[in-house]
């Protein structure tokens, strides 16, 4: 390949690639993001090939692998072209069978089809899917079509035109002027308008400047910027090449964290290739405009994607924050100006840049435009990736996305934000999702974790569990959180022993607040957030576990008790065989008992019975 | 030159300083644990809240780390900056419950610590992991012996791989900053032991007097630092012989 050294040479490139396209030819798509390749992805593309083979087919059939599509927990996920028939959960045995239908016989295999847990019905389109249907997919929807290890793929679509347009035909003021206008708002969480941090980072003193993406992503469930980064590099790199040319910086960073292996292979390979087609480095098409780009790799602390700490540790010292009286746009990396966004943030620039600011904010809601991509994951019928204009309510996202609460139980709670995040209940199902309103009800956008949880969560628990996660991410520099979150999980812990006194929630009210208004980072700062708002939404629940030692949502181990209703037994012993400490009593054929000296409420038996006779109180 | 307020007074700073200096200076007590005037700010106790009044926004901050700026207002008693310096001390106290100047602040503060039926605080190690001898080890005296170690609860101060710390000089300036006084100095006879760092130094003994009065590593370190030999002499006499 020579290098590309003008945008006529991009545009040529351009055209030969769509050139190439032919409308007609089935392409075979297969995921092979981390969910899909979880389940095998790897070993179908390879039946794929030697059955096509085996048929003569390969040169009338193209395999293409591609990103992440969303709809993980379907995965192993394949789709058609140009029909884009949709096929879930997909073996490797099934391989020979799909080549047959539908690459020969232009059928479909039925059973593979995606079937609506609540209505039964199947779909046969991707398209058709409820769970994309609702969506609208304008960053996340290239996923699908681009192999992310191939830079021709995402060139072929117009890729890098953006940047093309921006380096030779706007100067910096104009593009920068662009992105204010569009009102991007950074998608790590702050909401804090993009333009401005750039504009702050071009006009503050100093001649080197840089750009960083944080792809330090931590939250647990949470999993977008893994997938765009894994399934798109090339839109990151573009949307980061634009910003540094807007600010003024000639080199930049991704910094992304070591548990994310595919990510860091295909951003690597894509900023490789980047460079290999003169689309990075020295004199950037012919534009004057240098540009280089560094990955970095982290540790894998969850406080190092907290900004200040992330430039620690691209310094190389400890992932550690600091105060920031002093704001890194003006003094970051190394002591120059620095603008930190993350990963979703950067791939909305080439998007602005292309369709304009006008049409970004004609999606999304008044001050919130634009889509935002949420990872909807517990209790709903479809889990999975998600991209929605900001304001779409959370009823719409869980009901028509996520298809509703699983086994027809009841909701209960939607948590968002990441583990800092609060516990919005029923009554605001239907605030739409926006920055400010997330806020407003004491939670927040974080990086767009969404946890929904049914009735059969205990809120005590779930707050426990947040403290426990964020007790040990935090880096423990400040007191407030290092003792602070801790002391709010020992005493969260003692409530669902049963051991809680009325003093308990006066404590955990104080604690949140120092936590909280004394802490320097927002790890500290939005820690309290879970025991906050299930404070506020579900005090109830903490007066049962307190007052009459009950935990009304039958989790909490020390208060519950199994027992078994001998009207529904009938003697099956299926219980028996799975219980591990011989706590079932009985002879097979009659109704038998627990005996709750031995039982240690692991629910197994639960699970195993088919008449429903193990009860939970 | 810089001019702000501080509890509604008007009061010069110099450029980089912090606002919890500038207090000090003039004479205004702000409680703090983790600051030294010598040494840079750390902002980990989290004590030396104030309320900063910058344009329209009000903000609680620690003063350690907050820079002097032009114009700004600062309260150092607002019910705010109480309500969290007392929480703060709370939080605090079990810690280093033994410790008297812990103690004696956790009182100034209305902190006093009340076992209640309810609470089963851990005792800690007297250790608040306010950095302060960190800072010391390596600002001052330069040779970085000791650092943070795990992070979370787990967090703790430590010689490099827990074992004993060749580059320590047994100079004790650790010692004198610690503010919970958790770290201790023994000498014994011809040994110093810091029993903290596991660090155990061999003295150096007067010509005169033969009294063990300097451990061998300090006066070494000190010969290799100014690179002048001729004090090699110097430290043959203890201070009492010279």
């Amino acid at each position: 390949m020579n290098r590309l050294t003008s945008v006529s040479d991009l545009e040529k490139l351009q055209k030969e690639l769509a050139s190439r396209n032919q409308p007609e030819r089935p392409v075979v798509t297969l995921c092979q993001g981390t969910g899909c390749k979880a389940y095998a992805s790897g070993k179908i593309y390879k039946a794929f090939e030697k059955e096509l083979a085996l048929r003569g087919l390969t040169q009338k059939v193209s395999l293409k692998s591609t990103g992440c599509h969303g709809f993980c927990e379907q995965g192993p996920i394949i789709v058609i072209l140009p029909e884009e028939i949709c096929y879930c959960r997909v073996k490797p045995e099934d391989i020979p069978e799909i080549v047959e239908k539908t690459l020969v016989e232009k059928k479909t295999v039925d059973r593979l089809l995606f079937t609506d847990p609540v209505s039964g019905e199947k779909f046969a389109h991707e398209s058709e899917i409820p769970f994309y249907k609702y969506q609208r997919r304008v960053i996340f929807g290239k996923n699908r079509l681009v192999d992310p290890q191939n830079i021709e793929d995402y060139i072929g679509l117009e890729g890098y035109s953006a940047l093309a347009h921006a380096i030779t035909r706007l100067n910096p003021e104009k593009v920068l002027l662009e992105v204010k206008k569009a009102n991007l708002r950074g998608r790590g969480g702050a909401g804090f308008p993009t333009g401005i941090k750039w504009e702050t980072t071009r006009n503050a003193p100093g001649e080197k400047k840089y750009v960083i993406v944080n792809a330090d992503e931590g939250d647990p469930g949470a999993y977008m910027d893994r997938s765009l980064l894994e399934g798109n590099p090339h839109l990151v790199l573009e949307g980061l090449a634009i910003g540094a040319y807007a600010i003024g910086a000639r080199e930049g960073f991704v910094f992304v964290r070591q548990e994310y292996p595919l990510a860091l292979e295909n951003i690597n390979k894509a900023v490789q290739q980047a460079k290999e087609y003169g689309l990075l480095g020295k004199n950037i098409l012919g534009s004057g405009f240098d540009f280089d780009v560094t990955v970095k790799r982290g540790a894998g602390a969850f406080v190092s994607g907290e900004s200040s700490a992330l430039i620690s540790a691209i310094e190389g010292s400890a992932g550690e924050p600091r105060p920031k009286h002093v704001n890194a746009a003006v003094s970051g990396l190394w002591g120059s100006p620095t603008s930190l966004n993350n990963v979703e943030t950067w791939a909305n620039v080439p998007l602005i840049m292309n369709k304009g600011a006008g049409w970004y904010g004609s999606i999304g809601s008044d001050k919130n435009p634009g889509t935002k991509i949420f990872s909807l994951v517990g209790k709903v019928n479809n889990t999975g990736l998600i991209e929605v204009p900001l304001g779409t309510p959370l009823r719409n996202i869980i009901y028509d996305i996520g298809g509703g609460i699983k086994d027809g139980k009841k909701f209960k709670a939607v948590q968002t934000g990441g583990p800092s995040g609060g516990c919005i209940p029923e009554q605001h199902l239907d605030v739409p999702v926006d920055f400010d309103r997330l806020s407003q009800m004491g939670s927040m956008m974080g990086s767009g974790g969404m946890i929904v949880m049914d009735e059969k969560s205990c809120m005590v628990d779930v707050a426990k569990y947040f403290m426990q996660f964020l007790k040990e991410e935090s880096c423990g520099k400040c007191i407030s959180c290092r003792a602070g979150i801790k002391e709010m999980h020992e005493i969260l812990e003692r409530i669902t022993l049963g051991e809680g006194c009325e003093k308990d929630l006066e404590q955990l009210t104080d604690l949140a607040w120092i936590t909280e208004n004394a802490s320097l980072c927002a790890l500290g700062r939005t820690a309290s957030n879970p025991v906050i708002s299930t404070l506020k939404y579900f005090r109830e629940e903490y007066k049962a576990h307190i007052r009459e030692k009950h935990c009304p949502a039958g989790v909490c181990k020390a208060l519950i008790h199994y027992s078994i209703d001998p009207e529904r037994c009938n003697g099956c012993g299926r219980c028996q065989k799975v219980c591990s400490v011989e706590a079932v009593e009985g002879e097979k054929g009659a109704p038998i008992s627990i005996n709750n000296d031995f039982c240690i409420r692991c629910g197994i038996c639960q699970e195993a019975c088919r008449f429903n006779a193990v009860m939970v109180e | 030159m810089i001019t702000l307020t501080i509890n509604g007074k008007k009061y010069e700073a110099q450029k980089n300083q912090n606002l919890l200096q500038v207090a000090l200076d003039n004479g205004i007590e702000i409680p703090h644990l983790c600051y030294h005037e010598k040494l840079s700010p750390y902002g980990g106790c989290r004590l030396c809240q104030v309320e900063v009044t910058k344009g329209k926004k009000v903000e609680l901050t620690t003063s350690c780390t907050y820079p002097a700026v032009q114009g700004i207002q600062v309260e150092t008693e607002t019910p705010r900056v109480q309500r969290a310096r007392r929480l703060m001390m709370k939080l605090i106290l079990p810690m280093a419950p033994e410790s008297p100047k812990i103690q004696k602040l956790a009182r100034e503060l209305g902190a006093e610590y009340i076992p209640s039926s309810c609470r089963s605080r851990e005792k800690g190690d007297s250790c608040i992991k306010c950095g302060l001898c960190i800072r010391a080890c390596e600002e001052l005296v330069g040779v970085s012996t000791i650092t943070f170690s795990s992070k979370g609860p787990e967090r703790k101060v430590v010689p490099p791989f827990e074992e004993e710390p060749e580059s320590c000089i047994g100079c004790g300036t650790c010692v004198h900053v610690c503010p919970t006084g958790c770290i201790t100095m023994e000498d014994l006879g011809r040994k110093r032991k810091l029993e903290r760092w596991k660090r155990i130094l061999n003295m150096k003994v007067c010509n005169d007097c033969s009294n063990p009065y300097i451990p061998a590593a300090q006066v070494d370190y000190y010969l290799k630092r100014t690179g002048d030999t001729t004090l090699t002499e110097w430290f043959d006499l203890c201070p009492d012989c010279r």
